[in-house]
């Protein structure tokens, strides 16, 4: 496969599910244990589980058990979302479960770069932009939000806030080469004379 | 002109810039274990791709291996089918497989160390965020996700962004019962989780010069945990005394010319840094985390925060945080009950970690209400203990004396907190539920600390157990 050959993301509208609270971290998303398997499906089914049920027991349901936030796919967070382990099942789970973009002050490097390389999109906004989205989101559960890749806005009813990307990040999902085996592939010569170059590869 | 560790791996390892505009980075080491791997494979499987680079990938058993009973099939149906899973794949593409067989077996962060894999200059990535533990050798180390492990799988490369480098001298030297630990802890909380985000920590100062490969190693380990990817300290001749010997270490006049290669990759000394921070190691005590973060910390002697203490933005993640862990703002961490003893984990299980604890242990007796569990790094490391008699210090205490593995750390192993049990860990993460029960509450502190509080029972200064002039060593 060539550099390339991914859907190209430029849009997402859908509605949001807000999910406040800084540093929520990937054994929150998805508990260890739902690790023991060999394959990615089926995660959706236990994304924030131990969350969820906690809160359902305060009597105080998470936001992915509340009805009005139900089929959303934008999902809203604070600061550092996805931090700690490298779980890709993080946002495997998430976007199984049906959330196409997350927007949020920051993400961790990690959950990230593990984003990107499934299609699903994380834009960053100031914490004030945040908190704008987090309460129209609240005050008007099942209104759309549109993230446009290209301008590098969310619409939500008549507010219009700028959000930022990695301009990296960006591109591949604009150019749909996010899924970049195919495009790490393409030039290979390139790889082994690089290789062939490093003192540790060759045996000193 | 100058430049840093970090820039001269990164130009060292360059093959293209991508059309994104992101680094294309060739990658020279990369470590597999169970967890993350099996759809990486999988998928190189559906698009019939191979492993490009075999020799320089290799593959090991942590995350999900008992501790007790190893007899195969395991009990745990999953467990087993991961385990088949990554035996089925090392053999299909090549890829050599340390497994509970082996004695070369072990946390994947302990043995790329210990047989000489992981060595100054190289980029290396492993589907797990402590990968970062390797910058110790003067490494850029990074965790990555599944779908980047079938990316370095298919390629040698990754697709990435270049780190920003913070330099963060610790100066000085530690006192009595303050160890590596607790260095990164008071770096992780005076920095916050999210401070490293975008950026390599570069660590060095009079405090790391002075530390063994072990305590370099648990304080790259925890970089991550401040939002740095990727920690290092430079090459010198303390690594290099390390590696000498090594399965995977050159030998013979190889060694010479590895050395001088990786000596030449230390960052230089006018190099310029995009943030620095200084640290007096002089002023460092024994650090323990209250809440369900690793920067909720505190010194041993200070007061768990109240949430009118901290500013208006992190006042509902304290009061969070109380709730979870049941404690009180402004009540002591000194004298909290504690119901299990965990030394283990990618942070702090190897040979220094284990003879730390055994010397504050010595011939005492661990509390009748706490359950002890040691849990050695890799087997190499617990041969090596074994051989110094420290398992049946630690077997004489009470503790447990356990295999090889990630254990308790993570809990994806029978070994579990029960209910809302308080667990005195050495490991890396306090996160909620992240020892197996999901009320369960983490404690973090170093293996001294640990032991510490599993003779008393209770969260102690272990400064004030150890009397003076015994053989717990300044870290």
């Amino acid at each position: 496969m060539a550099g390339g050959g991914a859907q190209r993301i430029t849009r997402i509208a859908g509605t949001p599910v807000p999910m406040r609270g800084h540093d929520i971290d990937t054994d929150r998303i998805i508990p260890a244990r739902f690790l023991r398997s060999i394959r990615f499906e089926g995660l959706e089914a236990h994304v924030f589980e131990d969350d969820r049920t906690a809160l359902a027991d305060a009597g105080t349901p998470h936001p992915f058990d509340q009805p009005q936030y139900q089929g959303a796919s934008v999902l809203l967070a604070n600061a550092n979302f996805g931090c700690g382990s490298s779980r890709e099942h993080a946002p495997q789970a998430l976007q199984r479960w049906g959330i196409q973009a997350c927007i949020a002050e920051s993400f961790s490097e990690i959950f990230l770069g593990n984003s990107t390389a499934l299609g699903l999109p994380c834009a960053t906004a100031t914490p004030e932009a945040v908190d704008q989205l987090l309460r129209a989101a609240e005050a008007e559960p099942g209104s759309a939000m549109t993230l446009d890749l290209e301008a590098l806005t969310v619409q939500a009813g008549d507010r219009v806030v700028e959000v930022a990307m990695a301009p990296a990040v960006r591109e591949a999902l604009l150019s749909g080469t996010w899924d970049a085996t195919g495009l790490l592939l393409d030039q290979f010569d390139d790889v082994r004379a690089v290789a062939a170059k490093l003192p540790y590869v060759t045996g000193f | 002109m100058s430049r840093t560790l970090l820039q001269k791996v990164w130009d060292a390892h360059g093959v293209r810039t991508l059309p994104t505009g992101q680094t294309q980075l060739f990658i020279g080491l990369h470590l597999v274990h169970e967890v993350t791997s099996p759809q990486a494979f999988a998928m190189l499987r559906d698009r019939g791709w191979q492993v490009q680079f075999p020799e320089r990938t290799f593959a090991t058993v942590d995350h999900i291996i008992p501790t007790l009973d190893q007899a195969r099939p395991f009990a745990d149906t999953l467990a087993e089918e991961m385990m088949s899973a990554l035996e089925r794949n090392a053999k299909e593409f090549g890829v050599p497989l340390w497994d509970l067989s082996s004695p070369r077996q072990g946390i994947v962060h302990v043995i790329g160390p210990e047989l000489g894999l992981t060595q100054p200059g190289l980029t290396i990535a492993c589907g797990d965020s402590h990968t970062s533990t390797h910058g110790a050798f003067g490494t850029v180390a990074f965790g990555i996700g599944t779908s980047q492990v079938r990316d370095v799988l298919a390629s040698q490369c990754l697709a990435i962004d270049p780190l920003k480098v913070r330099r963060i001298d610790v100066t000085g030297s530690l006192a009595r019962g303050v160890y590596a630990k607790d260095v990164i802890l008071e770096i992780i909380r005076r920095l916050g989780v999210k401070g490293g985000v975008g950026f390599a920590y570069e660590y060095g100062g009079a405090v790391l010069d002075g530390m063994t490969m072990d305590e370099r190693m648990t304080v790259c380990n925890m970089s991550i945990e401040g939002g740095a990817r990727v920690g290092y300290v430079n090459p010198d001749q303390t690594t290099f005394d390390y590696l000498e010997g090594r399965p995977f270490a050159p030998a013979g006049e190889a060694f010479g010319r590895a050395k001088a290669w990786w000596a030449s990759m230390a960052s230089d000394a006018d190099a310029a840094y995009d943030d620095r921070l200084e640290i007096d190691g002089a002023a460092l005590a024994p650090v323990v985390t209250w809440g369900i973060n690793p920067g909720q910390s505190i010194q041993v002697g200070e007061r768990i925060p109240a949430p009118g203490d901290v500013e208006a933005n992190d006042r509902p993640a304290v009061a969070e945080a109380l709730a979870f862990m049941g404690f009180e703002g402004g009540a002591p961490i000194a004298g909290t009950k504690v119901d299990v003893a965990f030394i283990g984990s990618c942070t702090n299980s190897r040979l220094t970690d284990l003879r730390e604890a055994a010397q504050v242990v010595a011939t005492q007796r661990i509390s009748p209400h706490v359950t002890g569990l040691v849990v050695p790094g890799s087997q190499a490391v617990a041969a090596a203990a074994e051989q110094e008699g420290l398992d049946e210090v630690f077997r004489a205490a009470g503790f447990e004396w356990r295999r090889a593995g990630c254990s308790m750390c993570l809990a994806m192993n029978p070994d579990k907190l029960e209910g809302q049990q308080v667990c005195a860990s050495s490991s890396n993460r306090n996160f909620k539920g992240r020892q197996g029960s999901p009320t369960g509450r983490t404690l973090l502190m170093s293996p001294a600390m640990v032991a510490a509080a599993a003779l008393a029972g209770e969260v102690t200064d272990v400064r004030q157990l150890a009397p003076a002039g015994s053989t717990v060593e300044v870290g």
